[in-house]
């Protein structure tokens, strides 16, 4: 009798294992399957994969770099429109806003994660692709057109409107990271400022201030997002692969050139290329994430110090 | 008696919760007033009405007047902000900033743009952290984290960053209540030292501590104040049957 429960711990203890087993296996099993079948294109290319800039299947000619140029840049603009407007949300949410008012917003910037990827393609395609085209891009040109980033033809369709989509699209998980580190960090610390006469501005930037690590890890995780989103940045981006300074000339993603070629992707040199740029954009967000885990590890000890104190 | 703080009619209500009734009550300037009473007593509440810290809880309402100096803090348009600048509060939890040492203590200073230059900056902050009784202790670290100290060394770290933006008043809500017997003496000396400058107003659960430390008392009960008096009258002839009963431990 005194045995049951001691069984029964081993098999649930192996079954959870199991299930945590599993996972790492996947992952192995992924990179596995996916570096083996890159490697006749690895093997053809070479390193020069990686800083080719023609991608032309028909020559059998396989160059990267306009799709890594294209998923870290619309990934930057989509980080620089949404960091300011996503802190913004969270600080008016959690230092100012009544709670009347708060509920609802959190309630509609949670529903802006919960609309479809393509949902949001169509919307670039048919609302923001010609207000580039007819206001900002002209806008844009008259007032800041010597910079090279804003000149040439505007069609509408290209590497700033999928930053503005991949904007809206991680404000919603930036927004709600950052609400929650906020509502995180000690009331002691509002009240500490306060007590010292501080305005409501100096309070925030106080709270900020211990807030520093998990702000950099909202961040992380919409980076994360926008490197790999694909249906949205597919249908606004254009999918042309070159490298230019213009934000409104098309470009293309490693996400959007997978989802939109792989289908017609036949012979075996053309799949290997795909699979090995696959390869590329596993290590291009693991690259991002290391670096942002070392930016919070730098930062972590002050705050969790903030929590002991 | 020169009143530096006079409170009448106070109540004080979180939505329609009435915590505090018709308090009055004068602050002496310079004097070290000790509020004692029972968990929930209303101590604590009445101490963060006179630098309006109660502001910051939606549902809270006052009726009355705190008058500081003449002037009723709760009259509209009252800036808020310079009052909490000349009525500093140390809370019962140390709550340095993430910050260096110096940091903590220069905050007030850069915020209020009391400094007129990096000298003076580092005069003010030394002086704050001498005041505070802990300069000898932290002089060599000046730039290390706050949170390297100990508990003691971090409320007085709390106290230096109060004292630095030299207000006229200093609340402290229990500020010895989770620190260990020698550095809550510590914290009482310092308070003795302090009230030459100051006009100190301090929450305690200990009476011994009020004893020692305080010239007046005031005993709040059901968010009623029960008696205030000298303390030396308070802890050996209360006018009060109940503030007896309290002090000797027949109740609380």
């Amino acid at each position: 009798m005194a045995n049951t429960g001691t069984k029964g711990d081993k098999v649930f203890h192996a079954v959870v294992f199991a299930a945590a087993l599993s996972i790492i296996l996947i992952v192995a099993a992924v990179i596995a399957v996916m570096f083996q079948s890159a490697i006749p294109s690895m093997e053809r290319f070479g390193i020069g994969f990686l800083f080719g800039r023609e991608w032309k299947p028909a020559q059998e000619e396989f160059g990267a770099l306009p799709f890594i140029f294209g998923t870290v840049t619309s990934s930057v603009i989509a980080l620089i429109l949404s960091i300011p407007v996503s802190l913004g949300i969270a600080i008016f949410l959690v230092e100012q806003a009544p709670k009347k008012l708060a509920r609802p917003i959190a309630f509609m910037v949670e529903l802006l994660a919960a609309i479809p990827s393509v949902v949001y393609g169509l919307w670039g395609i048919f609302v923001l692709a010609p207000l580039i085209r007819e206001y900002i891009g002209p806008f844009l040109q008259t007032y800041v057109g010597f910079l090279p980033i804003f000149q040439g033809r505007i069609t509408g369709i290209g590497m700033l409107t999928a930053g503005i989509i991949l904007a809206l699209m991680i404000t919603p998980i930036i927004t709600s990271v950052v609400r929650d580190v906020l509502e995180a960090v000690p009331h002691t610390q509002r009240e500490a400022a306060l007590a010292l006469g501080a305005t409501k501005w100096e309070t925030t930037m106080i709270v900020l201030g211990n807030a520093s690590s998990g702000i950099a890890g909202a961040v992380v995780l919409g980076l994360g997002r926008a490197v790999g989103e694909t249906m949205a940045v597919t249908m606004v981006i254009g999918n042309s692969p070159q490298i230019v300074a213009s934000l409104f000339e098309p470009a293309n993603t490693i996400a959007s050139l997978l989802a939109a070629n792989f289908a017609e992707a036949t012979d075996e040199m053309y799949l290997s290329a795909l699979i090995e740029i696959g390869l590329v954009l596993f290590l291009v967000t693991f690259i991002i994430n290391a670096f942002a885990k070392l930016l919070i590890l730098s930062v972590a000890s002050k705050t969790n110090a903030a929590k002991q104190g | 008696m020169e009143s530096k703080i006079s409170v009448k009619n106070l109540d004080f209500f979180y939505g329609s919760n009435q915590a505090l009734y018709d308090i009055s009550l004068d602050i002496p300037e310079r004097e070290v007033i000790a509020f004692i009473g029972p968990s929930g007593c209303g101590k604590s509440t009445f101490l963060r009405t006179l630098n309006r810290m109660n502001d910051t809880i939606a549902s809270a309402s006052v009726k009355g007047s705190v008058m500081m100096d003449g002037k009723n803090i709760y009259a509209s348009g009252t800036d808020v902000v310079a009052l909490r600048r000349r009525v500093g509060m140390v809370f019962q939890k140390s709550n340095p900033f993430p910050k260096s040492i110096f940091e903590n203590v220069a905050y007030g200073i850069r915020i209020n743009g009391i400094h007129s230059n990096k000298a003076d900056l580092e005069e003010r902050v030394e002086r704050a952290l001498k005041n505070a009784a802990l300069w000898e202790e932290v002089k060599d670290r000046l730039n290390s984290s706050a949170f390297g100290l100990s508990g003691g060394q971090q409320q007085r770290l709390c106290i230096a960053r109060a004292l630095a933006v030299q207000p006229e008043v200093i609340l402290m809500d229990e500020p010895a209540s989770a620190l260990d017997p020698i550095a809550t003496q510590k914290i009482e000396e310092l308070v003795v030292e302090l009230k030459r400058d100051y006009t100190i107003v301090i929450v305690t659960h200990n009476m011994q501590q009020a004893a020692r430390v305080s010239d007046r008392t005031a005993f709040f009960m059901l968010g009623k104040l029960v008696e205030f008096n000298p303390t030396q009258k308070m802890f050996t002839n209360p006018d009060e049957k109940l503030t007896e009963d309290y002090i000797t431990g027949r109740f609380g």
